[in-house]
């Protein structure tokens, strides 16, 4: 037995009186942290998703939901825009790289995005088993999709039009999976990726039916192909168009071949497009000359992110002076706790006197009482915390198909537990110093 | 060895009390007798270190406690006096065996083999595990006894151990004091207004 024991003895001993007085600091600890994890939850997953996109290129709209909806897929897009609008963009110089997305279909409330597979790269994404979809209407499936829906290499999947589940279901065309990625802790974790075409064709199956479209599939291998180099060709046409008649005559049926492809091309469209610039500085000027000189609108990520967290912040900064509050109030709530209930076992500290101890070991009894019980609260407070981290994370993951999983303590917390133990000594320090001062004998004669 | 000398002792104007000196050999009984309001707790403080007299000096086992500090005090009444309160009390967060480790703890002294021989002694060893309040009156009084012998005390002193008690239990709690008290090698100072002690202390100083 020593003075630490006792301590804890005390507060064992009257567990719900403890929990009582522990009560606001376990409420305002718990909202804090709650604060701080799902900040540094929700920060952390929108900034993996940005990493590589500088530029978001789309239909005019709200560039905030062009945003949503291209980078992080919890929104609608804004339109479509033309092939041809977003290849004047793509030739600009200033444009290190691009990536088309084609979306507005799900499985099951996932989204299936064709786009190109440097998007793969993007997140850093690899294969954990199959391969990457080669022909149209094969998919790769993200981690957290096919873990959940219990999908495996060779499935079919029907989809449906629109974002919702409840869309008309493209019933006449299949998607077979090809592959599964491995967890990437981003966005495509919930996607199902798909080559362009496979999306194009979906939905040109509606309107041409399906004998062209088999037509169309002798030609889509190399589709990404020729069409870097149609540019090439028609320079070389110029030139040589004298020089050589024979290849010229080849070269003019490749051409026209050429020209029927292009010629679809023009009324195909994507969804948005995400760029990466040559340089960090064209990030202010092109943007702007997008939305000032063409229909297209295009969007800084990065910006429309911390617009929203600046809408986000004030809510959670308030959120976070009640708690302080809070905590305030608790650290009242503590010390008149302590105070009653050094009152009620006065006799118990005259006792505990006349046993030897101390007066400074009595007044270390109440003030280790009083840590103890802060310490405690701290901790009840971040499982309080990381309960309501799960069950925002279960909301999103409903509504959005979103998920915030991490449990580590943030260094904010820290100062936390630093604030607790500081209310821990503060509350105590009355109580302590009335047991101190504690005069046995006219406690003992009282009785 | 205890010894007293001039002690005074004073509350206010009104309230201020002088006290005879005591002389007691090393194993001699004493019984302090006196009706309510003359002073017999403010002796009792007195000779425990609860309080400090304004005058006089007391003398026990060769250690004037007048001349000690506060914190000394408080050592010294946990390594060799033992207190029985007129209400039995009890650390009411701890069991029985608790309750003894601690006054040990505070007393310096560790000995698990002596608070089970002692709650034997008292017959109240199956009670260990229970925390105070679970226990009857007359197992109270018994394991406060135990609290007061438990670090082997030189001196065991009793305020008004008997006062409520009927005759027969009144008989048995005093022998159950000075049978304690020699089993384990105390002298008993008791405190008390109760007449009926008298027959049972050959040395008795009325106030």
């Amino acid at each position: 037995m020593n003075i630490f024991k006792l301590s804890i003895k005390n507060i064992v001993s009257k567990p719900l009186n403890s929990i009582l007085s522990l009560a606001l600091l376990i409420f305002g600890i718990g909202i804090i942290s709650l604060m701080l994890q799902l900040n540094s939850l929700i920060k952390t997953q929108m900034d993996n998703n940005l990493k590589g996109i500088d530029m978001v290129v789309g239909a005019k709209g709200s560039p905030l939901q062009l945003i949503l909806s291209a980078v992080y897929h919890i929104d609608s897009p804004t339109g479509n825009i033309s092939v041809e609008d977003a290849k004047k963009i793509k030739n600009n110089r200033m444009v290190g790289s691009s990536i088309d997305l084609l979306y507005g279909d799900n499985y099951k409330g996932y989204r299936i995005v064709g786009t190109e597979q440097k998007f793969l790269d993007l997140y850093k994404a690899k294969i954990k088993e199959g391969r990457k979809w080669e022909n149209p209407f094969e998919v790769v499936v993200g981690s957290k999709i096919y873990s959940k829906l219990n999908i495996n290499i060779d499935d079919e999947l029907v989809s449906s039009h629109g974002l919702r589940e409840t869309g008309e279901e493209h019933a006449d065309q299949l998607f077979k999976v090809v592959g599964l990625l491995e967890p990437s802790n981003s966005v495509i974790d919930q996607l199902i990726v798909t080559s362009p075409q496979s999306i194009w064709d979906l939905h040109d199956d509606h309107d041409h039916g399906s004998e062209e479209h088999e037509e169309e599939h002798e030609h889509d291998e190399e589709h990404d192909h020729e069409h870097d180099e149609e540019h090439d060709h028609e320079h070389d046409e110029e030139h040589d168009h004298e020089h050589d008649e024979e290849h010229d005559h080849e070269h003019d049926e490749e051409h026209d071949h050429e020209y029927d492809e292009e010629h679809e091309h023009d009324d195909k469209e994507i969804t948005a497009m995400l760029i990466k610039f040559k340089s960090p500085m064209n990030i202010i000027q092109f943007p702007r000359q997008i939305n000032e000189d063409t229909n297209l609108q295009a969007a800084v990520p990065s910006y429309e992110i911390s617009r929203l967290f600046k809408l986000f912040g004030f809510g959670i900064e308030t959120l976070t002076y009640l708690a302080y509050l809070i905590i305030i109030v608790s650290a009242f709530s503590l010390f008149i706790n302590l105070f009653n209930s050094m009152r009620e076992r006065k006799y118990e500290m005259a006792l505990i006197r006349t046993l030897g101890s101390s007066r400074r070991q009595l007044s270390m009894m109440i003030i280790f009482e009083s840590l103890i019980l802060t310490t405690v609260g701290f901790f009840i407070g971040l499982l309080v915390s990381r309960l309501g981290v799960m069950f925002v994370s279960s909301l999103m993951e409903e509504s959005l198909n979103y998920n915030l999983k991490s449990f580590g303590i943030l260094n904010e917390e820290l100062w936390l537990l630093g604030l607790s133990i500081f209310i821990g000594l503060i509350s105590s320090i009355i109580p302590a110093l009335q047991v101190y001062n504690l005069n046995i004998s006219e406690t003992l004669a009282d009785e | 060895m205890i010894s007293t000398k001039g002690l005074n002792f004073k509350y206010n104007e009104q309230a201020s009390f002088s006290f005879p000196d005591i002389n007691l050999g090393i194993d001699e009984n004493l019984l302090i007798i006196g009706s309510s309001g003359i002073g017999k707790t403010t002796l009792l403080h007195l000779l425990a270190g609860l309080l400090e007299s304004n005058s006089g000096s007391i003398n026990l086992y060769g250690q004037d406690i007048s001349k000690l500090t506060q914190h000394q005090i408080d050592k010294f009444r946990g390594q060799n006096i033992g207190i029985v309160f007129q209400k039995p009390h009890f650390v009411n967060s701890l069991t029985v065996k608790e309750n003894l480790q601690l006054a040990q703890y505070l007393g310096n002294k560790k000995d698990q083999n002596r608070i089970i021989d002692i709650l034997s002694s008292l017959d109240i060893l199956d009670k260990e595990n229970k925390k105070p309040k679970k226990l009857s009156q007359g197992e109270k009084q018994r394991a406060s006894i135990a609290m007061a012998i438990v670090n082997s005390p030189k001196l065991i002193l009793a305020d008004e151990p008997t006062s409520s008690l009927d005759d027969e239990n009144c008989d048995r709690v005093i022998k159950l004091l000075k049978k304690q008290a020699s089993e384990f090698k105390a002298q008993l100072i008791v405190i008390t207004h109760d007449n009926r002690l008298k027959k049972h202390f050959k040395k008795s100083i009325k106030l």
